[in-house]
C-alpha cells in the first residue's frame, strides 16, 4: 500500500516543494509509513455518515458591502522580498 | 515576585506593594539569568516592555480606570502577529517578517493593560509535539533540561514553568497547549472552537486552531481567557456568544458532579506512573462528592489517523501562501515563477512542515481525496458523536493529557509516527471542537510533571474551569516550581 518514489515526486510537484533526491527517498519511506497507518480508517464503517468539515454549524457570515480603510500601501509592501514602486517584483508570469 | 501567580501580582499592585515597572524588571532579569539554559524566548522586548509598564504605572497614579491584567507580564507564542515585531512561527521562511497589524488577542491584551514581554519558541508552524521542529532553537523542559517541554507551544509552557513570565498565550491544533502544559507542570486551556478570535493567528489548520492561556493555576487561566475570549467581526469563525466572567466564578465548585472516564484512554501505551497520577486525581474528586462513571469513546483510537489527514490537508492549503512573492524568504536562484515557489519552499521550510504539506496534498489529490480526506471527515463526525453521547451522561470527561511524561531531546526525532502518537489523548478535542484543560496532578519518581486532562462540551468553559479549580483547591501540585 506504500507510496512509490514517482508518486512522491508528483506530490512534491503539486505542493511546489523542490526536494533533493536523497530527501525524496527519505520522504517516500516516512510518508509510506504514515499512509499505512492512516489506512486503518478504511476498516471503519461510515455508511450514511456525512463528512464533518467544521465543528461549528456556522453559515456564511457577511457584512454590509461598505468600503472600509485597508492597509496603506507602504505597510502592505513593507515585507516585500523585491519591491519596485508600488509593486511586488516577480519572475514573468506569461511568456 | 516570580513565583507568584498573576492574581497575586494584581493584588500586590492594587495594594501599592509594588509597581508594574518593578515587576517587569524582575521578570526581565529572570529571563536574562535563566533563558540561556531554557531557551523559551525567540525575542524579548526589554525596552518596549518597560515602557508599557511605566505607562500603566502612570495611569494608575492618575487614578484612571485600568484593564483586567494591568501591569501583568505575558509571553506570546511566535505564531501570533504583533505589529512591527518579528513573527517567525519558528520558521526560516518568515525570518524577517514583521506583521503590519496586531492579532485581535493582542489588541485585547493591550486594552487590558497587560505587559507584552516577547515572543516564545515553537515547533515550526505549530507542527510538532516537542518544540524540536523550531528552525531556531530547542527549548528545554525547566524540570529537566535534557528533556523536551512538549509542543508546539513549548516556549510558552517553559517560560511560565521556569518563572520567566506569570502568563503566556499558546495555540492548540491537536494538543499544542495542553500537552506542553502537562509536560511542564502548569495549566493550559484549549477553548471551544470559535470562543477566541483567530484573527492574527498564523493559520495551520483553520477548523482546528484555537488560541488559549498557559498559567501557573486555573484562576490565572480563567482571568486570561476572559480577556481574550469573545466574538470578533474580523474572524468569521468566532462565535457571537457572551463571555461569562470566568475569573469571578472559578472558585465555585460544581455539585453534583459526574465525571466520565473513557476506558479507551487507559490502555496500552499509557505510562504506569502517569496512570497512577491520573487515578489519584480522580480520587481527589471522589472525596469531594463526585461520581465517576465509565464511558466509551469507541472511535478515539482513530483520532490520530483522522487528524493527520484533516489537519495536513488544511495545512497544505494554508501554507500555500508561503511562496516568496509578498513576504518572507525568497530563493536567490530560480529559472521561472514556479521554480521560485518550489525552491523557496524547499529551502526554507523544515522537514516536518514539508512532510505534512506532502501528506495533505496527497490526501486531497485526484483519485485519493475520497479514500483519505472525505473518509477522515466522516470518521471525524463519529468522534464528535462519541463526545455528544458522553456529555449527555457526564459533566466532563477526564483522563491523562499525554501518554508519557516528558521524553528526552532527540528520542523521537527520527520517528514521525511515534511523535504523532504523543497527542493521542488531546487530538479528539480539536476534531470535535470541544473545550479542554490540562492541570498538574503529580510527578513521576524522577520528578517529571504529570497532567490531568478535563474535557467539556462546547462553550462550557465556565463549568470546566470550576471543576478544574476543585482539584487545585485540595492539592498543591500547581504551587511547585523547578529549581533553576
Amino acid at each position: 500500500m506504500s507510496l512509490t518514489l514517482d508518486e512522491v515526486r508528483w506530490v512534491a510537484q503539486l505542493a511546489r516543494l523542490d526536494l533533493a533526491d536523497a530527501d525524496l527517498e527519505t520522504m517516500t519511506r516516512q510518508l509510506g509509513a504514515i499512509v499505512d497507518y492512516v489506512n486503518q480508517l478504511q476498516q471503519v464503517n461510515t455508511d450514511g455518515v456525512e463528512p464533518l468539515n467544521h465543528a461549528l454549524p456556522i453559515h456564511n457570515v457577511f457584512r454590509e458591502d461598505e468600503p472600509r480603510p485597508s492597509l496603506p500601501v507602504d505597510a502592505a509592501l513593507a515585507n516585500a522580498p523585491d519591491r519596485r514602486g508600488d509593486f511586488y517584483a516577480v519572475p514573468a508570469v506569461l511568456d | 515576585m516570580i513565583d507568584r501567580t498573576a492574581s497575586e501580582l494584581l493584588q500586590a499592585l492594587n495594594q501599592g506593594e509594588t509597581t508594574s515597572e518593578a515587576i517587569a524588571q524582575e521578570f526581565l532579569q529572570i529571563i536574562r539569568n535563566r533563558d540561556s539554559k531554557v531557551k523559551a524566548f525567540l525575542h524579548v522586548n526589554e525596552e518596549d516592555a518597560l515602557q508599557q509598564a511605566r505607562t500603566v504605572d502612570a495611569k494608575r497614579k492618575r487614578g484612571e480606570p485600568l484593564g483586567a491584567l494591568a501591569g501583568i507580564p505575558i509571553a506570546i507564542k511566535d505564531v501570533l502577529c504583533i505589529k512591527g515585531q518579528p513573527t517567525t512561527c519558528g520558521s526560516k521562511i518568515l525570518q524577517n517578517f514583521k506583521p503590519p497589524y496586531d492579532a485581535t488577542v493582542i489588541t485585547r491584551l493591550r486594552d487590558a493593560d497587560a505587559i507584552l514581554l516577547g515572543k516564545t519558541n515553537m515547533d515550526e508552524f505549530a507542527m510538532g509535539s516537542s518544540t524540536e521542529n523550531s528552525a531556531y532553537q530547542t527549548t528545554r523542559n525547566p524540570w529537566d533540561l535534557e528533556r523536551i517541554p512538549g509542543g508546539s507551544s513549548g516556549g510558552s509552557a517553559a517560560a511560565v514553568a521556569a518563572g520567566e513570565t506569570p502568563l503566556a498565550l499558546g495555540s492548540d491544533t491537536g494538543g499544542s497547549i495542553r500537552q506542553p502544559a502537562s509536560l511542564c507542570g502548569i495549566v493550559g486551556v484549549k477553548p471551544t472552537y470559535g470562543r477566541v478570535s483567530r484573527f492574527g493567528l498564523v493559520a495551520f489548520a483553520s477548523s482546528l486552531d484555537q488560541i488559549g492561556p498557559l498559567a501557573h493555576d486555573v484562576k490565572d487561566a480563567a482571568l486570561l481567557l476572559e480577556v481574550i475570549a469573545g466574538h470578533d467581526p474580523l474572524d468569521s469563525t468566532s462565535v457571537n456568544k457572551p463571555v461569562p466572567s470566568y475569573g469571578t466564578v472559578v472558585d465555585q465548585p460544581v455539585r453534583p458532579l459526574t465525571i466520565g472516564v473513557a476506558k479507551e484512554y487507559f490502555s496500552e501505551g499509557l505510562d504506569k506512573e502517569v496512570e497512577q497520577g491520573v487515578r489519584a486525581a480522580l480520587k481527589v474528586y471522589e472525596e469531594q462528592g463526585a461520581t465517576i462513571k465509565e464511558v466509551s469513546l469507541p472511535n478515539s483510537p482513530h483520532a490520530v489517523a483522522v487528524y493527520y489527514l484533516v489537519a495536513t490537508a488544511e495545512a497544505s492549503s494554508n501554507l500555500a501562501r508561503y511562496d516568496g512573492v509578498h513576504y518572507g524568504y525568497r530563493a536567490k536562484a530560480f529559472t521561472n515563477m514556479i521554480d521560485m515557489y518550489s525552491r523557496t519552499r524547499g529551502e526554507a521550510f523544515g522537514k516536518e512542515v514539508q512532510r505534512r504539506i506532502m501528506l495533505g496534498t496527497y490526501a486531497l489529490s485526484s483519485g485519493y481525496k475520497d479514500a483519505y480526506y472525505l473518509k477522515a471527515l466522516k470518521v471525524r463526525r463519529l468522534i464528535k458523536d462519541d463526545f455528544d453521547r458522553a456529555f449527555a451522561e457526564c459533566d466532563v470527561v477526564m483522563g491523562p493529557t499525554a501518554p508519557t511524561p516528558a521524553f528526552k531531546i532527540g528520542e523521537k526525532a527520527d520517528n514521525p509516527l511515534a511523535m504523532y502518537l504523543s497527542d493521542i489523548y488531546t487530538i479528539s478535542a480539536n476534531l470535535a471542537g470541544i473545550a479542554g484543560i490540562s492541570i498538574p496532578c503529580g510527578f513521576t519518581k524522577i520528578g517529571l510533571p504529570i497532567g490531568l486532562q478535563i474535557l467539556a462540551a462546547p462553550f462550557e468553559e465556565e463549568k470546566l474551569l470550576r471543576i478544574a479549580r476543585m482539584h487545585e483547591s485540595k492539592t498543591e501540585w500547581h504551587t511547585k516550581r523547578p529549581k533553576l
